[in-house]
């Protein structure tokens, strides 16, 4: 009993802080957790002591004339989470203390968000930061991404928006929306990743195939979405953004609020809600442009520094109509379209979603752990599924308004694991598996022949990526990785069609089921696809940095060029796929070099992507139907080259004014035939004038300009014999528009309140001269102008 | 532990859903429930005479192949003729008549009938909207615009020329009675190559 008094006396007495002479001492050695790096200068501190102490350069510590006892000890790193551990002190007592030195999963970060790691070392890579994202709050992901050079859109209006890197779209991008690859039906022109800007904290872009850890066969690039990093502290935060938008008359809403506790565990939420009536030109309205959308995202977990896990689930619908000028019935009305030179129905704005229109929605879940192995990395699983479904309506004859004339779902399961080995200062070495199953299922209720079959797709992968240190200078990465995708479809062919393709002759033995006119296949390919990277970065000490990066890519056909087949009325054109089509073969070479001086920097990029079988969607010839003559564009293989180049230069005059330059070209040559390519984005050059003052409210000012060329590179246009005017007629579908100039301007203030409260504001016009343009790459600048001016007043609170 | 036990049932789940999502059921075939394979016109003299059919018949619709077109016999001379479109769908069994729908729609669809130059002939409506039950009112048309499902076609002298009919879905209503001034989406045109003698 006495001796239990006189214990507990002891251990009270340290921690109280009282002095006695004792002689005994603590030694330890403070060290990286992965590498076991010895980390110098790191605080080690006995709690309700004011003694400190810090580590040397070998890490190592030494605490003298301790009495023997318990100890909670306090330790601290400025690049590490500060830990807290209990230790018994008896004689000379020896502690080996693991930091956590990695920024990687779990830091202090207070301003989440803004540190953005680089997916990649010898590749050309640039990400948005979460200030530029709330931005596009109101707009989508791929207005946001035209931000950066080198990437550009494939637009259906002003609601379609698909992203494209160095002049491709489509399956040559993908996307990883916070790990998780989106299937979403990104084969058709007309589909926009179904995606809400808002729930992405940063979007780094990878321009090529050099990030194999997502996939083999990003020949245009991978796009990056992730979440701001949530804090391992008792915390309670959000924000919530509102926009007023004046081209729509509408606006959007967002909240994200997010709940964390030191223990590890959080909760996340965030919901998006946008509405836009009809859209307008300068000089008319765009009927039947408006657009509804909506995103939800719940997700919650453990993370530790030694394991965690994460749970998932996202919601995107969207409703989106499509301009009524541009459904269309032939050739005759496509030629009166264009040469109209503005929309044949021009109606007074309504909020109404009407026909043609499209309805998407996107269900995501996903499933996450992860565990790091002292001294040697860290292992990743998920799962994740998705489910995909879309509906398409047409201007209809008869009570089928309501019917949908496309209705697709697609399901998609996946299950990733990848091992990163981590824990030795020269080298990194990531190795990781894939395995995924995909089901289309198209509803024969439409009353329409289907676009896309019922199919099922079996894909299986496999990469090794590592990265070298050779010198402090010179940063060396390669990669390799195999791809297996199989897809086996059950497609109803029109027997003249299967005769007039020649697949008679070819492909017979997959017929299941002749129905007279109709014909049952079941065509089943396989695809066995590598891919390579191998580059270098050098940093030099003046600041200069070079990247050098070669990738070797491929990629299967998707189910759209395989199976395509039949009349697209958004359009007005035949869409015809190809069975005999096989995966194209990239390579590419980019290079960059980065150069920053005391006031002023500069980027340029240069690359050259070679395309085998490169697969490419053209106007080829003429069919004639009772409902008059059609474009047939048909999907064919041929040898593509690429050359472009991205330069970025900024200048900082004064500490308040900064102008910023972008320009970006791309060349895309069709080398079997020596002709364009079709749909490569224009050369295009953007400057902006920023004035920043942090003394009044942080106020920031910009004015952009942003000159687009015309394309002055592509296809010839076709001839059609015009049942209607009983003669052969031009048909301009591959003439450009003209170039054009746009200016825009951005000022934002920030009112901090009390208690972390923080009010934004901010307004920005876009085509602040109203000038009327239409843009190559917009699929509707047959039939009308561009957007004419906007201005969008945003409210952000931070609390 | 309980990582492990989250971890199996991570992995579980991934399988078990995988594996049990493929069915070997064949795909429903669909048969174009909008589709105009067929556009008979049926041109009755007055007064007596030959009956003359034109029709145009694409039986496999967006397919590949074009429309056959027939013409049953040549145009009499100062002839009044009354005209009659029946419009069918025959990838549906049994063919659907398709001007059920047109009629339903009248204020919607208009008939243009345009013979060239060199033809010797012309066209008159003899309906109008509202000699057709509205499918959403299931009341007559109030209104008086031309539909074209009856028409006359009047010949004077001998010639040879084309004579195109077109159908626009949508059309501006009232119009001059051109193409172009109507404008809407076309969801059937044809010429035929007539002769009057």
């Amino acid at each position: 009993m006495k001796i239990t008094i006189f214990i507990t006396l002891l251990l009270l007495i340290p921690l109280y802080g009282v002095s006695q002479d004792c002689t005994d001492t603590l030694t330890g050695q403070v060290m990286d957790y992965h590498n076991k790096t010895p980390l110098e200068n790191a605080s080690i501190q006995i709690l309700g002591n004011q003694k400190i102490v810090k580590t040397d350069s070998k890490g190592k510590f030494q605490i003298p004339s301790l009495c023997p006892g318990l100890y909670e000890l306090e330790i601290s790193h400025p690049e590490c989470t500060t830990t807290f551990i209990k230790v018994e002190v008896d004689d000379i007592t020896w502690i080996d203390i693991k930091l956590e030195h990695h920024l990687e999963e779990l830091d202090e970060v207070k301003v989440v968000g803004d540190a953005v790691a680089e997916k990649t070392n010898s590749a050309l890579e640039e990400s948005l930061k979460l200030k530029t994202l709330e931005q596009y709050s109101s707009g989508s992901l791929g207005d946001a991404l035209k931000e950066l050079a080198g990437v550009s859109s494939l637009n259906t209006g002003a609601n379609i928006v698909k992203p494209a890197i160095h002049g491709l779209n489509g399956s040559r991008v993908l996307i990883l929306n916070d790990g998780v690859r989106m299937q979403d039906m990104e084969w058709g022109d007309e589909h926009a990743p179904n995606i809400d800007i808002n729930a992405a904290g940063t979007i780094s872009v990878i321009k090529g195939a050099s990030a194999l850890l997502y996939g083999g066969d990003a020949i245009g690039g991978v796009i990056v979405m992730e979440q701001a990093r949530i804090p391992a502290k008792d915390t309670l935060y959000g924000k919530s953004i509102v926009n007023g938008v004046s081209n729509g008359r509408g606006g959007n809403i967002t909240t994200e609020l997010i709940k964390a506790f030191e223990s590890g565990w959080y909760l996340r939420g965030q919901g998006s809600y946008k509405r836009l009536g009809d859209h307008e030109a300068p000089d008319y309205i765009l009927s039947n442009t408006g657009v509804q959308e909506i995103g939800a995202s719940l997700q919650f977990g453990k993370q530790l520094f030694t394991w965690g896990w994460d749970a998932k689930y996202s919601y995107y619908n969207s409703e989106i109509a499509v301009l009524r000028a541009s459904h269309i019935g032939n050739i005759d009305d496509l030629i009166r379209g264009i040469n109209n030179g503005q929309p044949e129905i021009i109606r007074p704005f309504t909020y109404d979603i009407q026909n043609p229109r499209q309805e998407v929605t996107h269900h995501l879940g996903k499933l996450k752990f992860y565990k790091r192995f002292e001294g040697l990395g860290k292992w990743n699983v998920q799962y994740d599924y998705q489910n995909n479904r879309r509906f398409e309506f047409d201007v209809r004859r008869g009570e089928r308004d309501n019917q949908a004339s496309i209705d697709l779902e697609l399901t998609t399961h996946t299950l990733t694991t990848d091992f990163k080995l981590d824990s030795k200062e020269l080298y990194e070495l990531q190795f990781g598996l894939l395995g995924r199953f995909q089901e289309n299922f198209a509803n024969p209720l439409t009353g329409v022949r289907r676009l896309i079959p019922d199919y099922e797709k079996y894909d299986f992968g496999a990469f090794v990526t590592g990265e070298y240190r050779l010198t402090d200078e010179i940063l060396v990465d390669a990669g390799f990785r195999y791809d297996f995708n199989r897809i086996d479809a059950k497609k109803f062919y029109q027997t003249s069609r299967w005769e007039e393709r020649g697949y008679n002759q070819e492909f017979q033995d997959l017929i299941i089921n002749d129905l007279g006119t109709q014909l049952l296949t079941n065509p089943v390919f396989d695809y066995h696809n590598f891919s390579t990277t191998f580059g270098a970065q050098y940093t030099e000490n003046n600041g200069s940095v070079i990247r050098v990066n070669y990738a070797l890519s491929q990629r299967a056909p998707n189910p759209s060029e395989l199976f395509s087949d039949g009349l697209h009325h958004s359009a007005a054109r035949i869409e015809l796929g190809d069975l005999r089509i096989k995966s194209e073969t990239s390579h590419k070479i980019s290079a960059s070099y980065q150069q920053d001086f005391n006031n002023w920097g500069f980027t340029l990029e240069p690359y050259a992507n070679f395309i085998q079988d490169f697969i490419l969607l053209e106007p080829t010839s003429v069919e004639f139907t009772i409902r008059g003559a059609f474009p047939v564009w048909e999907y064919r293989q041929t040898d593509a080259r690429l050359l472009g180049v991205d330069a970025a230069a900024y200048v900082d005059w004064t500490n308040s004014w900064r102008t910023d330059h972008q320009f970006s070209l791309v060349k895309g040559t069709d080398t079997e035939n020596n002709s364009a390519l079709i749909n490569i984005p224009a050369a295009n050059f953007r400057n902006k004038l920023t004035f920043v003052k942090p003394e009044w409210n942080n106020f920031e000012f910009s004015l952009e300009s942003q000159y687009v060329f015309e394309q002055n590179e592509h296809p010839e246009n076709i001839t059609a014999f015009s049942p209607e005017q009983q003669q052969e007629v031009l048909l301009e579908i591959n003439t450009p528009p003209e170039a054009y100039h746009l200016l825009g301007v951005n000022s934002k203030m920030e009112f901090p309140f009390k208690n972390n409260l923080k009010l934004t504001t901010s307004l920005t016009v876009s085509n602040l001269l109203d000038t009327n343009y239409r843009d190559y790459l917009n699929r509707q600048r047959f039939f009308a102008d561009d957007l004419g001016r906007n201005i969008i007043l945003q409210l952000k609170l931070n609390y | 532990m309980k990582t492990t036990k989250f971890l199996s049932l991570a992995l579980l789940t991934g399988t078990f859903l995988v594996g049990c999502s493929s069915d070997d059921n064949e795909p429903d075939p669909v048969n174009e429930e909008e589709t105009i394979t067929t556009m008979n016109v049926t041109l009755t003299p007055q007064g007596g005479g030959t009956t003359i059919t034109l029709q145009s018949q694409d039986l496999d619709g967006d397919g590949p192949n074009a429309p056959n077109i027939s013409i049953s016999g040549d145009l009499a001379e100062n002839t009044v003729y009354d005209g009659i479109v029946v419009l069918l769908n025959e990838a549906e069994t049994p063919a659907e008549n398709v001007n059920e729908e047109i009629e339903g729609e009248a204020d919607e669809h208009q008939f243009f009938f345009v013979p060239n130059s060199s033809l010797n002939a012309t066209i008159a409506y003899t309906d109008d909207e509202s000699d057709y039950v509205s499918d959403e009112t299931g009341e007559n048309f109030t209104s008086t615009n031309p539909v074209g499902i009856s028409f006359t076609l009047t010949t004077t002298d001998a010639s040879t020329g084309t004579l195109a009919i077109t159908l626009r879905h949508e059309p501006k209503k009232p119009n001059d009675g051109t193409l172009a001034d109507a404008g809407g989406e076309t969801d059937i045109t044809q010429a035929f190559n007539l002769v009057i003698e």
